[in-house]
């Protein structure tokens, strides 16, 4: 009988090299809170700056005016609002019926080589950064012509499909399948399962997608930039279809960030604010949506 | 593997007296070489001492009023249907239990004397000293040589590493089997072999007490001899408590048998403990003999 | 199959289509786009580092070291921090703290990048340049990176910062997503082998989940070398290479950003010409993500 390396009946405490050990251990535990805390604090000191320096900024006529067309202080981002909402809802309009049905085919339809071939698509064009996306549109609808506020949306619409797309293929594939079971067994036809039972089972998970992916356009401006251009940040436009460009918030808070005058700042700081509180909340009901949902069906 | 000849049943013994021939069989061969009243009185010395305790899951009773002894080097079984709070029981006396939510565990648990719940009791020193084997083989993505050499790196135990790994390998009777592959994965071992490695992981750093919960029980039968002639050798060297729902394996590799079942509130508890020869020949109450001659469970 | 049916599968195969043309435009375009200035200027645009629109020289070789340098810097901060992060939430918090905490690391992400970069542009940069660079240079400046700071606080430096605040979201959901699959056999046989909680992460769990950590850097690699309006925010436009991180510098996005279209049509092409370089880069980081998912059968690795 080989001799113990420790005395099995000394009390439970530390032996040998366990109290250093612990010691190592509680570095690495202490190291992981630190960069959790750093990573919660910079949010924290984003949002706080932005709401804090924006506040200040902040009015009825800032959402209802336009910015003084020479600089100076006063004026809002009335344009950029209405520019930003249109531009938004055409990029949705356009992504949300091709991304939910492209997610219908990978998941009812889909088998074999042509649909890893567009899963593989999805997913590529979910890496594509976006200034390559203002880059594409550009090269495709705008050389030669002026800018047009549909082409952003085009754009606006190509980073939104992935989004909405995959979040559409996750929850339409959870639909338990005896649902789908229940209604092939009531002789009902293929597409009228889909429509009438699976898509309204997975409607909170498809919504949130939008939302989401809404929340995401709303603050892109690399192909905006190219393909509206930085200027006419004064007018309001309703219409884009037509050429002139559109306002838009990221755009505006791009560009008073690059000039060099306080009155700048504080209507940028004010921009940040509504967009970021904008994003927030949607970020917030998408989730809210989720949850809620996951409550009611178990799921 | 073939079956060895003292397993087979002779032409006129029944399953019990065979049970008997081979438990005995057993103890012969574990008879002390030399100073056998010495190894007699350590081997009666309680390594656990467990008295009334109940084991909680949240507001959920899983196990309640078991008290029993457990006694140095030898090899003591607990048997009992699935579902009395066996593998739960068996979990508590390493500290296994401790991570799931809800865990409440009333009465005392005694190791060497101290209490191993504590308040000043170290888990990891806790499972140091005892080692276990789960269910379903568990190695590491890792070699095979990484997975025995992991612990005893930890431990410090760095001096002939190399000599502790095939120590240890060869106590588990695996190391002819893989001496020339030491560096491959793990993972492309059979179920056995991986199980057999798993054992091998568990004494590469000497523990005091080594629990196995269910260890053959995913393995096939030719594996399982394996597992049981093991123990039968490791129990000189470790005191071993193995928890198994294969009555046949009890007798053949258990001293001592615990029996487990579910009592009249439904909430399992130690029924009956006794030496193996009287758990099977001759229990004391009637539900451990319902059980071992197979009327139920 | 009745007509309804048909009609659906039509529709949603066209639906899979466009997907799919969307990619093959995207790729012509910009490759059409590059062909002039690819025929002219072939693969020395790569290495030349003057970009002089006025003397119709274009080159990108300090666009492509200020891509790597600031993404390579976004990469080995990012990584470590989000792992760190990853590791926290799932081993050592419970489902409450980490249902609360997840999606606010998450939610980083969710900044634009141009509020991040005006950020960085008004907060950042000058406490940057008031205090890290400074003390950088005080305490490492015999290394040729942390040379004296300049003017302003719009360097590689800050550009490697707002990357890395950008990065490492994408690392931490990940790696928490990642870590959380280990299987929970495999570490209680560690931890019952006497082995400390640290132990079981940096013997089992780490190990185990090394390629799709990988993975998820790859991705965030991606994220990296694609930012354009927060780094040109921060960055300084500068076109030199220099050997100090706190010195200005220009990568291939922001550039872009900065000159789209250009004023002639060889600068215009050679916009093009850096937009395919940054595909090209773009594209194959995506892929290899998606090889390692799928070869160690990690999933949602493909995309963030």
């Amino acid at each position: 009988m080989s001799e113990q390396l420790f005395d099995p009946t000394a009390p439970l405490t530390p032996s040998g090299n366990l109290r250093r050990r612990e010691f190592v251990g509680r570095l690495g535990v202490g190291a992981c809170t630190a960069a959790a805390v750093l990573a919660v604090a910079i949010l924290a000191v984003v949002i706080f700056t932005v709401f804090k320096r924006g506040a200040s900024s902040l009015s009825l006529d800032f959402l209802i005016k336009a910015p003084p067309i020479f600089g100076g202080p006063g004026g809002g981002i009335a344009p950029e609002l209405v520019g930003t909402i249109i531009l938004v809802a055409l990029a949705t309009a356009i992504a949300t019926p091709i991304g939910i049905l492209t997610a219908l085919y990978l998941t009812e339809f889909a088998g074999g080589r042509f649909a890893r071939v567009v899963q593989s698509a999805i997913d590529l064009m979910q890496g594509l950064p976006s200034i390559i996306v203002g880059v594409l549109v550009f090269g495709l609808l705008v050389a030669g012509h002026s800018e047009s506020g549909y082409a952003a949306s085009i754009a606006l619409a190509i980073i939104m499909l992935p989004l909405v797309t995959r979040a559409s293929q996750e929850v339409i594939a959870r639909v338990p399948i005896n649902l789908r079971e229940a209604a092939d067994a009531l002789g009902v036809n293929r597409w009228r399962t889909i429509t009438g039972v699976v898509l309204p089972e997975a409607r909170a998970g498809i919504v949130t997608g939008v939302i989401l992916a809404v929340a995401r356009a709303a603050g892109e401006t690399a192909p905006l930039i190219l393909l509206l251009g930085v200027f006419n940040q004064t007018q309001t436009s309703f219409n884009p279809f037509a050429s002139g460009g559109m306002p838009n918030i990221p755009v505006e808070i791009f560009n008073l960030s690059e000039q060099a005058d306080p009155d700048s700042f504080s209507r940028a700081w004010g921009a940040a604010f509504v967009l970021l509180a904008m994003i927030l909340f949607a970020n917030f009901l998408g989730r809210m949506i989720l949850a809620r949902s996951a409550k009611r069906t178990g799921r | 593997m073939t079956v060895p000849p003292e397993r087979q049943a002779t032409a006129t013994e029944t399953s019990v007296s065979r049970r008997i021939r081979i438990q005995s069989d057993a103890s012969a061969v574990r008879k002390p070489q030399d100073n056998g009243d010495a190894r007699r009185a350590v081997a009666l010395e309680p390594v656990f001492d467990v008295n009334d305790v109940s084991i909680f899951y949240g507001p959920k009773r899983a196990v309640q009023h078991v008290s029993l002894q457990i006694y140095r080097t030898m090899a003591t079984a607990i048997i009992g249907p699935s579902g009395c709070g066996k593998t739960t029981f068996l979990r508590c006396l390493n500290r296994m239990n401790d991570t799931i939510p809800g865990f409440k565990i009333e009465g005392q648990l005694r190791y060497h004397g101290h209490d191993v719940y504590g308040s000043r009791v170290n888990r990891v020193e806790v499972r140091r000293r005892i080692g276990m084997v789960f269910q379903k083989p568990n190695p590491f993505a890792k070699s095979i040589y990484d997975n025995v050499a992991w612990a005893p790196r930890n431990l410090g135990m760095r001096r002939d590493l190399n000599a502790r790994v095939e120590r240890a390998l060869r106590d588990a009777a695996l190391w002819d089997e893989v001496k020339d592959r030491l560096k491959s994965s793990a993972l492309g071992l059979s179920g056995g072999q991986q199980q057999r490695l798993c054992i091998a992981r568990a004494i590469a750093v000497e523990p005091d007490v080594l629990l196995l919960d269910e260890p053959a029980s995913a393995l096939d039968p030719i594996a399982t001899i394996a597992i049981e002639d093991l123990i039968t050798v490791l129990k000189r060297r470790y005191t071993i408590v193995i928890v198994t729902h294969n009555m046949q394996q009890a007798a053949r590799v258990a001293d001592k048998t615990a029996f487990f079942s579910l009592d009249s509130e439904r909430i399992g508890t130690l029924i009956e403990y006794d030496d193996t020869e009287r758990i099977f020949t001759n229990p004391r109450d009637p539900r451990t003999q319902d059980y071992v001659t197979g009327r139920f469970g | 199959m009745s007509l309804g049916d048909g009609i659906l599968f039509g529709v949603c195969a066209f639906a899979a289509l466009v997907t799919i043309a969307v990619i093959g435009v995207a790729g012509y375009e910009i490759i059409s786009g590059a062909v002039p200035a690819v025929s002219k200027l072939g693969v020395g645009f790569l290495t030349h580092t003057v970009w002089a629109p006025n003397f119709n020289k274009f080159g990108a070789g300090a666009l492509i070291y200020a891509t790597l340098v600031s993404s390579a810097m976004a990469l080995v901060l990012a990584v470590p921090i989000g792992v760190a992060i990853g590791l926290f939430l799932s081993m050592m918090v419970g489902t409450r703290i980490r249902a609360v905490l997840g999606p606010l690391v998450e939610l980083i992400a969710a900044v634009p990048s141009v509020i991040l970069g005006f950020w960085g542009i008004l907060v950042l940069s000058p406490f940057v340049h008031e205090h890290i660079e400074p003390w950088l240079n005080h305490a490492l400046g015999f290394i040729p990176l942390f040379g004296s700071p300049q003017t302003t606080g719009s360097s590689l430096f800050t550009a490697g910062l707002i990357l890395t605040i950008m990065v490492v979201p994408i690392v931490a959901s990940l790696s928490r997503d990642l870590f959380l699959t280990v299987p929970l056999e495999m570490q209680d046989g560690a931890a019952a082998l006497g082995a400390t909680r640290w132990e079981v992460i940096r013997g089992v769990v780490l190990p185990t989940t090394a390629p799709g950590v990988i993975a998820a850097s790859v991705l965030g690699l991606g994220r990296a070398l694609g930012e354009a309006i927060a780094v040109t925010q921060v960055i300084g436009a500068g076109t030199a290479i220099h050997g100090s991180l706190f010195r200005t510098g220009d990568t291939l996005a922001s550039r872009i950003a900065e000159q789209f279209p250009g004023e002639s049509p060889l600068w215009k092409s050679s916009l093009f010409y850096l937009a395919l370089i940054l595909l090209a880069i773009g594209l194959t980081t995506n892929l290899f993500a998606q090889y390692i998912g799928r070869r160690f059968q990690v999933g949602g690795m493909a995309g963030v």
